[in-house]
């Protein structure tokens, strides 16, 4: 067949400009790859760095400042970027789909899933709206919803995240194009429901054979995905190659960098640590001559890297394996990372902060225009536990699990409806934070997961850190406090000449830097840290991450570190919590919690968690549906409408009674009704080939 | 949905009530009413005169005993002197007990109009109903145009297009009507330009409406009204055309007519709905200088008559009307909001 030998999309030297009042930003330089038929492309690089660029590049939708500046793409052939207005309409929702980041931003408010499913082919084949509504029917049943003529008459608002971003992906399917163009799909979503969306969209393109260009920052779901591999660095391709053979042999600086970044399962803190890339990315008008990855290389040699433009290179070998490195065959790619001093694990102290049978239950007003009672929104029910001294305690949930709030009660931002917190045995529980004393708020501290909001952005950091110290009380003169002020810019590692820079002057990493330094102000007995790297890029996260926990080290701190992403929980926490719907499923130390015997929610949890390492076998356990409301939870056991283990329980016991936190064994406890023996047959999710 | 037209009209009932109260308060206050005592009685009464006759008719009680009255919540005021039973419910000569005990506006007892000789409820009947035409008129020729004028700038935000209709719309709101009644008058009806297309006073379309003597009016009061509205749509429609589910919708291969008229419109309309409803307040006041300038014996008119004569009666009943308007269209725009906006819509 010639038809394979045929690129479904060839992109060829493409450059793209966005054209602002002052200057041209050049957003993709030189970039250049190819989607054979059926072939899945991964697209990945940091925030910033133009993957999105050339997604809208390639559907001619660069809106009014963007222009291709230079190079092709072809579509089976057909050059896109001297397309007319005509041709590109036939192209775009026929041939190429477009399915990107936020489902309930694609959907049009104002008019009915069906409605806007029917269209599709409405515009392009011109079938009648009865014909047109069938298919929407039956493609809605293809991506697996329930119920699908109430679907097609609902709002998009009346659905859930996870059940509108299928409408997005059934809306690309509907005319059954040949290429698939995905923009981090499953970026706002949670990692259970990601997972099923990811299952279908592999298993949608290879039933119609459709390519995919698949763009995402997260190299695990990239891995699961896609067959080929495309990083991107500051506008250019670096590396491309088969995902497996560039996941198993990197050839270029930036990927290897990447991949030591984030933290991989099966290697612990002192085997494997995560190392920062040193600097930032640079801006699209800030590029540095020759290699743009030059400043933070730590291969780079002058003369040679900045001297020229760097060319895309055969690498490792393998045929259509390519890096953008001078230096690729000198490098030797197998040398383990230079170790960072690695510490040994401080043993735990006294109990600190403890939680027993703490409730949060939140009235919700009948809304503006009134309809019914108000309802109760059961955010934390049952929460029990406690953390020790120089200890993290890793709490881990979903969205809407109930973590934030936990943090809020914790902090005095809400008062809890029922049950006790006590800290260094006083309880506080009732105490809101405008009642606490200086003592107890400089004791108990929080970062945030937004570094940006919460700076105020018209004081200098060091009036900020400075005033956090007067609400402490903490030094007792202008110039002691200006002191501890630089002192604390010390210790999250910013320069000194930071305490005169406004928030705007910072990046992203270096704000949260700023909030943390203001949550340790006080040396805070307990750190509630939410989210706090989750809103930066990998490269930065690892840097943060290592600063909390050496100042958590140093100050022996009780770290509360909520996340949703497992890779790090592994990595840093001594003990987890998982929770679901507002109950502690499971708690127990790191390794517990992580093997089995799991809570079945656990188990799921963490087979849902796309690994970036080839080596790497992992259990696919795929929930059904989404998580119930907290406003009209199951009865029973919280999880016992997505668990597959609920069959094994005799009667209907899971769903009439709530389990019981039972200890299995030490600290580790779990939530379930089934019997330890059920429990011992559970196998582990994950597991790594050794070699 | 009933509980929250209930809330609504609950609310709406308490902010007429207070509304008239301060417009009662403020039209009887003691130099209004000892202009009413002379022009009433005798121009030359003493001070002395002015009181007994202020306490003969009622006017001497409190405020709020009054306000009552007036409302027809509180018994009318009834005085005997000299054998003969007068009172705010007895007509002249009739019997007291064929007279009702209230009578107020709620009983359809609007007063009597000083300058008009005639019941204040017959006065603002006729004249509301020529006013009821031409607002029916200019919303007619408003509201289409606005919309149109602001869909067309938005949807291409920043084209010549946009920038020209924009400044269109800027100088209209900018001109008061006074001043473009004037221009229209004269480029339109004058001959100092020599158009005379139009005829530069109404009067005679209270007989009969022709295209001749009514569009200027019209025109001026419509002018006004569609810069403002045209603007709230051109930015809500660019707005709605930079989302998300817009470009969903052009990625789908929809012909911009398509995205326009499908996908933007119905979204982009839902605030400039709200504006419309809202725009009607301050459209009145347009009706009062439109009205004076070209001759249109309204509404509008009626209120500068009864507001330059001390006609007590007739200006509260124009207030009662004007509140109710007022707070009739705030919730219509309220109740068309969540019709329009399927995220609020209650079941
Ligand atoms: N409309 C625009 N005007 C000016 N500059 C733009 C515009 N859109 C994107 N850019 C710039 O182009 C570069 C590439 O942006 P792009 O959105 O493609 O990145 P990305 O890799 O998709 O990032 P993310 O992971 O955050 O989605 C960035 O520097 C960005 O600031
Ligand atoms: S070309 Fe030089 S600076 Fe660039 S990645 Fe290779 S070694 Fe590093
Ligand atoms: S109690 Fe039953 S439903 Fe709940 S997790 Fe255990 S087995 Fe599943
Ligand atoms: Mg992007």
């Amino acid at each position: 067949m010639t038809d394979a030998q045929t690129p479904i999309l060839e992109i060829e030297n493409l450059s793209i400009s966005f054209f602002t009042r002052t200057r041209e930003i050049p957003a993709v330089m030189d970039f250049s790859c190819k989607v054979m038929p059926g072939e899945a492309m991964g697209l990945v690089g940091e925030s910033g760095c133009g993957k999105s660029t050339v997604a809208l590049g390639v559907m001619r939708d660069l809106g009014r400042n963007g222009r291709i500046t230079g190079g092709s793409i072809r579509f089976k052939g057909r050059d896109i970027t001297t397309m007319g207005e005509r041709e590109l309409r036939g192209l775009r929702g026929r041939e190429i789909a477009m399915i990107y980041q936020e489902p309930m931003a694609s959907l049009n408010p104002a008019m009915k899933v069906g409605a806007q499913l029917a269209e599709v082919p409405m515009i392009h084949e011109k079938i009648s709206k009865a014909d047109a509504w069938a298919r929407a029917r039956a493609i809605v049943e293809d991506v697996r919803l329930p119920d699908p003529d109430r679907i097609l008459q609902a709002w998009p608002h009346q659905l859930s995240g996870g059940q509108q971003q299928r409408i997005v992906i059934a809306m690309a399917l509907m005319s059954r194009p040949s290429l698939l163009i995905l923009d981090e799909p499953t970026t706002a979503l949670d990692v259970t429901v990601e997972a099923g969306i990811v299952d279908l969209v592999r298993d949608l393109a290879e039933k119609h054979g459709t390519s995919m260009l698949f763009i995402s920052h997260n190299l695990g779901l990239v891995m699961d995905v896609c067959d080929r591999l495309c990083v991107m660095y500051s506008g250019e391709a670096v590396e491309t190659g088969d995902v497996v053979e560039v996941f198993s042999e990197m050839r270029h600086p930036y990927t290897q960098a990447l991949f030591r970044s984030i933290p991989l399962p099966g290697a612990d803190k002192s085997a494997r640590p995560l190392v920062a890339i040193p600097g930032n990315f640079p801006l699209p008008h800030e590029r540095p001559p020759g290699c743009n990855f030059g400043p933070r290389c730590d291969y780079f040699v002058a003369g040679r890297c900045d001297a020229q433009e760097i060319p895309m290179l055969p690498a490792g070998g393998a045929p259509r394996h390519n890096s953008r490195c001078i230096r690729v065959d000198e490098i030797d790619w197998n040398a383990p990372p230079a170790l960072a001093a690695t510490a040994e694990p401080t043993p735990p102290g006294e109990v600190v902060i403890e939680a027993s049978d703490l409730r949060k239950y939140y009235e919700t007003s009948p809304g503006m225009f009134g309809g019914g009672t108000a309802k109760i929104v059961k955010a934390n029910e049952q929460i029990d536990f406690s953390a020790r001294a120089g200890e993290t305690l890793a709490i881990v949930g979903e969205s809407g699990c109930g973590k934030s709030t936990l943090a809020k009660v914790l902090m005095g931002l809400e008062v809890a409806s029922a049950g006790t917190v006590t800290l260094n045995g006083d309880q506080i529980q009732q105490l809101p934070v405008e009642k606490r004393g200086p003592a107890l708020i400089s004791s108990l501290q929080m970062v945030f997961q937004n570094p940006f909001d919460t700076l105020n952005p018209s004081m200098t950091i060091g009036a900020q850190i400075i005033r956090a110290l007067e609400i402490f009380q903490i030094g007792d003169s202008a110039a002691d406090r200006h002191e501890r002020m630089l002192n604390l810019l010390d210790l999250v590692k910013l320069p000194r000449e930071f305490a005169t820079r406004k928030p705007r002057q910072l990046s992203g990493g270096q704000k949260q830097r700023v909030g943390i330094a203001r949550a340790f102000a006080g040396e805070a007995k307990v750190v509630v840290a939410d989210e706090p790297v989750s809103a930066l890029d990998v490269s930065v996260q690892a840097a943060v991450t290592d600063l909390l926990m050496e100042i958590q080290r140093k100050n022996r701190t009780t770290l509360l570190f909520i996340s949703h992403d497992l890779g790090i929980v592994r990595y840093l926490s001594d003990r987890v919590l998982v929770m679901y719907l507002g109950h502690v499923v499971e708690i127990g130390t790191t390794a517990e919690v992580f093997s089995p015997p799991f809570h079945p929610y656990t188990e799921a949890l963490l087979s849902a968690v796309p690994v970036a390492d080839p080596r790497v076998t992992r259990k696919r356990i795929v929930l059904q549906g989404d998580i119930p409301s907290a406003m009209n939870p199951p009865p029973g056991c919280p999880f016992q409408t997505r668990c597959r283990w609920k069959p094994l329980v005799p009667g209907d016991l899971c769903e009439t009674v709530v389990p019981d936190l039972r200890r299995l064994s030490g600290g580790h406890r779990v939530k379930c009704h089934l019997t330890d023996e059920q429990l011992a047959t559970m196998e582990p999710v994950i597991e790594v080939a050794v070699g | 949905m009933l509980k929250f037209l209930l809330r609504r009209t609950l609310t709406m009932v308490a902010t007429a009530l207070v509304l008239t109260f301060v417009v009662f308060w403020l039209t009887n206050l003691p130099p209004n009413l000892e202009k009413l005592a002379k022009s009433e009685g005798n121009a030359r009464m003493t001070d002395g005169e002015v009181i007994s006759w202020l306490d003969r008719n009622g006017h001497a009680q409190p405020l709020v005993k009054r306000y009552g009255e007036w409302l027809g919540v509180a018994p009318g005021w009834t005085d005997e002197r000299d054998g003969v039973t007068s009172g705010r419910c007895i007509a002249r000569g009739a019997a007291v007990e064929d007279s009702p005990r209230f009578c107020g506006v709620l009983q359809g007892y609007w007063g009597q109009s000083t300058v008009f000789k005639a019941p204040v409820s017959e006065i603002i009947a006729t004249r509301l109903s020529l006013t009821g035409i031409l607002m029916f008129w200019v919303m007619v020729l408003m509201v289409p145009s606005a919309l149109l004028i602001g869909i067309l700038a938005g949807m291409r935000e920043g084209s010549k297009l946009d920038r020209t209709l924009s400044t269109v719309s800027i100088a209209t709101t900018a001109t008061p009507e006074y001043v473009s009644g004037v221009i229209l008058i004269v480029v339109f009806s004058s001959s100092m330009v020599g158009l005379k297309w139009f005829k530069g006073t109404a009067t005679s379309a209270m007989d009969g409406i022709t295209f001749e003597n009514f569009f200027l009016p019209v025109l001026t009061i419509a002018l006004y009204g569609m810069g403002y509205i045209a603007r709230m749509t051109r930015a809500s429609m660019s707005e709605v055309m930079t989302a998300q589910y817009i470009r969903t919708a052009r990625l789908k291969g929809a012909s911009f007519g398509r995205v326009v008229m499908r996908h933007a419109l119905r979204n982009a309309l839902i605030a400039p709905f709200t504006v419309i409803m809202l725009q009607f307040p301050w459209l009145l006041n347009g009706v009062v200088i439109v009205e004076t300038l070209f001759n249109f014996k309204g509404f509008g008119w009626t209120l500068v008559e009864a507001a330059g004569n001390n006609d007590i009666q007739l200006l509260l009943g124009c207030s009662v009307v004007a509140v109710v308007v007022v707070l009739v269209t705030q919730a219509m725009s309220d109740v068309g909001y969540v019709l329009l906006n399927p995220r609020i819509r209650v079941s």
